[in-house]
C-alpha cells in the first residue's frame, strides 16, 4: 500500500467534512462559519505535518501516487503532440510514447515513460517498465529529430526497464546501450525531466540531456529501493531503509550536480493542482530550450561531453596511498 | 617469455605459483581440481569446461605480450553518500583490497596483443562483484580519452553485477560518463573491441559492454540485463540453464562471437589486425 495514499486519507474525510459543513452553513440560519474555520486550521496544520518534512520512503511512495501526473499528461498539455509509433522491427511498446510536438510555438520531439493511471492501463503498459522495443522507439525518433534539427524533450517515469524473459531475448542491454549512445552523441538540445520515478539504468535512457529537471517529489535512484535492498542485503522488505541511503531526493541530486534544476511542488503533492504544475514545468522546459538555442552543435555537445566527464571525476581529496598494494 | 616482475607480484596468489600444491573444487561440475592443473589449464574446469573467474592481473598476463602500463591507478574511491549498513563503504573497499589485492574494480592500461599497440581494460569480479563506481568510471573515461589521443584500439574485458548501490545516482551516472567516452573514441574511426566475461550484467551489459564495434563472449560466461534470480523471482519460475549464457546469446545474435579462453589472444589478434583497413584514401 502506498503509504501516501495511506496519510491522504484522514484528509480526504477531513476536506469532505469542511464541505459539507459548507453547505450546511449555506442552507440553514446557524453560522457554522466559526466551526468551518476551525476545521480548515487543522486541516492545513495535519497537511503541513504530512506533506511539510517527507522522509525519502514516503518521496518514493509520492513519486508512485496513484493520482500523479504521468507524462501523458505532460504531452496532452503540449499545443500539438502527433504521435509516432513503434520500432520498425518488432512491436509498439505502449511502455514509451513519443512523436512530433509544439511546446509554445516551438518544434520539438517528445517521449515519455507511460506507466497506466489504473490497473488496467498498468497491465497494458507494463507499469511504465520499457521493452527493448521502447527503447529502440526512442532512439528512432531521436536520430530522426537530429536528422530534422529538433531538440529532443523526455519525461521520465520508470522503477525500471522491464526485466522479463523476451527482453533479455531481444537484448534488452544493447537497447538501453544504444539509446545512451543516441543521447550521448544527439546534435540537438535535449531537456528531460524526471515527473515521477526515476528507476535505474531504464530512466537513464531517457536522461541524458543537457538540462535536466526534477520536480520536488520524484526520486531518481541507481536502483529501486526494493531492487536495492534485495542486492544488498536479499530483503526487498527492507526498502525503506534502502531508500533512506541512497541520495534519491531531488535536494541530493541537485546537491551532487546530478540533476539542475527543481520544480516546487504544491503542499500534499503534483496531483494537488496537476494543472498549475505540468504549465509550470513545460515554462521550466521552454526557458531550458531557449538557453540552449544559442548554441551551436558542437559547442552544445563538448558543453554535454563536459557535463558528464566531471560527474564522479576523482577530486584529490579521496587520494590513499597504494603502499598497501604494492 | 619471461613474465615481467612486477606482473608476477600482482597477480593472484594461486596462479603466481604460492597455492600450486592445494586443491579446489569447480563450483559447476563439483570436479575436485588440483590447483597446479588448473593454472595451468588457464583456470578452466578440465572436466566440464568451466571457466573460472580471472584475476585481473591473471587476465592482463594472459592477454598482454609481456609489457603493460597502467593508467588511472592512483584514482581511488572515496565515500560520497556515507554510507553505512553492517559495515561503512569504506570497511567494505578495505575488506576487498585486501582480499583481491586490487585497489578498484578496474585495472587500464596500455600494452601490445601479438605486436599490436592497445588500450586494454580488465574487469575483476573479486572487487565489490565488479560493480561499476566513480572509480571504474573515471579509470574507463582515462583510458579512452588516452586511447583516442593516440588513435589506438581499446579492448575492454567486462566482469561486473552492475552499478555498485553504495555510490547510488553517482554509480549509475558513469554509464553516461563511459558512454559519452565510447561515442568521441568510435566517431574518430577507432576499433572498440569489448569481451563480455562471467558475469556481465546490469549497467555494465546496458552501457558500453554492447557499444562495441565487436563484442565477443567468453565461453560459458553469463551475460545479461536484469539478473537471473531477479527475472526468476518476477516470472516465479524457473529459468532454463541455458538462459544468458554466451552460447544462448550468440545464437539469439546479440554477440559476435564466443571464444574459449585459451583462442582468447589469437582471436583478438586476428579482430585487431582488420583495425589497420586496408583501402588507402588519396588525399
Ligand atoms: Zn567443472
Amino acid at each position: 500500500m502506498n503509504v501516501i495514499v495511506e496519510r491522504e486519507k484522514g484528509l480526504l474525510e477531513l476536506e469532505k467534512r469542511i464541505a459539507e459543513l459548507r453547505t450546511l452553513n449555506a442552507n440553514q440560519p446557524v453560522d457554522l462559519s466559526a466551526e468551518i474555520a476551525a476545521l480548515q486550521g487543522k486541516y492545513a496544520q495535519i497537511q503541513r505535518e504530512v506533506f511539510g518534512a517527507m522522509s525519502p520512503w514516503q518521496r518514493v511512495n509520492m513519486a508512485r501516487h496513484p493520482s500523479r501526473p504521468v507524462a501523458g499528461d505532460y504531452l496532452a498539455a503540449l499545443d500539438r503532440f502527433d504521435e509516432l509509433h513503434g520500432d520498425r522491427h518488432y512491436r509498439d511498446d505502449p511502455a514509451v510514447i513519443g512523436g512530433f510536438a509544439k511546446l509554445d510555438g516551438r518544434r520539438i520531439m517528445a517521449v515519455g515513460q507511460q506507466r497506466g493511471r489504473d490497473t488496467k492501463e498498468n497491465l497494458r503498459r507494463n507499469f511504465g517498465m520499457v521493452t527493448p522495443e521502447g527503447y529502440r522507439k526512442v532512439k528512432r525518433l531521436v536520430l530522426l529529430a537530429v536528422r530534422l534539427g529538433l531538440p529532443v524533450v523526455t519525461f521520465v517515469d520508470t522503477k525500471g526497464a522491464d526485466p522479463g524473459i523476451g527482453s533479455e531475448e531481444r537484448a534488452q542491454s544493447e537497447a538501453i546501450a544504444s539509446c545512451l549512445y543516441a543521447f550521448c552523441s544527439a546534435r540537438v538540445p535535449i531537456v528531460a525531466t524526471i515527473v515521477g520515478e526515476g528507476g535505474s539504468g531504464g530512466a537513464l535512457a531517457l536522461a541524458i540531456a543537457d538540462r535536466v529537471i526534477m520536480l520536488e517529489h520524484s526520486v531518481y535512484s541507481v536502483a529501486s529501493p526494493e531492487g536495492c535492498a534485495a542486492i544488498l542485503w536479499g530483503d526487498a522488505g527492507k526498502a525503506e531503509e534502502a531508500a533512506s541511503r541512497l541520495k534519491l531526493t531531488s535536494e541530493d541530486l541537485h546537491a551532487f550536480g546530478i540533476i539542475d534544476e527543481i520544480v516546487p511542488e504544491p503542499l500534499g503533492g503534483a496531483h494537488r493542482d496537476a494543472a498549475g504544475l505540468i504549465a509550470a514545468t513545460l515554462q521550466r522546459v521552454a526557458v531550458a530550450l531557449d538557453g540552449l538555442r544559442a548554441l551551436t552543435s558542437s559547442r552544445l555537445l563538448e558543453e554535454r561531453y563536459r557535463k558528464y566527464r566531471r560527474i564522479g571525476a576523482w577530486q584529490g581529496r579521496n587520494r590513499e596511498t597504494l603502499s598497501a598494494v604494492r | 617469455m619471461a613474465m615481467p616482475e612486477w606482473l608476477r607480484r600482482r597477480r593472484s596468489k594461486h596462479e603466481n605459483g604460492e597455492e600450486a600444491g592445494t586443491w579446489t573444487k569447480c563450483p559447476k561440475c563439483q570436479e575436485v581440481i588440483y590447483r597446479k592443473d588448473l593454472v595451468e589449464n588457464l583456470s578452466v574446469c578440465p572436466r566440464c569446461h568451466y571457466h573460472f573467474r580471472m584475476h585481473a592481473f591473471d587476465r592482463i598476463s594472459l592477454i598482454v605480450d609481456n609489457d603493460f602500463a597502467e593508467v588511472g591507478g592512483d584514482i581511488l574511491p572515496g565515500d560520497p553518500l556515507e554510507w553505512i549498513d553492517k559495515k561503512s563503504y569504506p570497511q567494505k573497499l578495505a575488506a576487498d583490497r585486501e582480499k583481491s589485492q586490487l585497489t578498484e574494480g578496474v585495472i587500464c592500461g596500455f600494452g601490445t596483443l601479438a605486436g599490436f599497440p592497445i588500450a586494454l581494460g580488465v574487469m575483476d569480479f573479486n572487487f565489490r562483484g565488479g560493480t561499476m563506481g566513480t572509480v571504474v568510471g573515471e579509470r574507463i573515461t582515462i583510458l579512452l580519452e588516452s586511447a583516442r589521443e593516440r588513435r589506438l584500439p581499446c579492448i575492454i574485458f567486462t566482469a561486473s553485477g552492475g552499478a555498485r548501490m553504495e555510490e547510488g545516482m553517482l554509480a549509475l551516472m558513469q554509464m553516461a560518463k563511459i558512454t559519452s567516452a565510447v561515442t568521441r573514441f568510435m566517431e574518430d574511426g577507432n576499433l572498440f573491441v569489448t569481451v563480455l566475461t562471467d558475469p556481465t550484467t546490469g549497467g555494465v551489459s546496458a552501457s558500453f559492454a554492447f557499444q562495441s564495434d565487436v563484442v565477443v563472449a567468453e565461453a560459458k560466461a553469463m551475460i545479461g540485463f536484469a539478473g537471473r534470480r531477479v527475472i526468476e523471482q518476477t516470472i516465479r519460475q524457473k529459468l532454463p540453464e541455458n538462459f544468458q549464457t554466451a552460447e544462448f546469446l550468440l545464437e539469439k545474435g546479440h554477440v559476435d562471437m564466443v571464444v574459449e579462453r585459451a583462442e582468447m589472444k589469437p582471436a583478438l589478434a586476428r579482430i585487431l589486425d582488420y583495425s589497420l583497413g586496408g583501402h588507402e584514401v588519396a588525399s
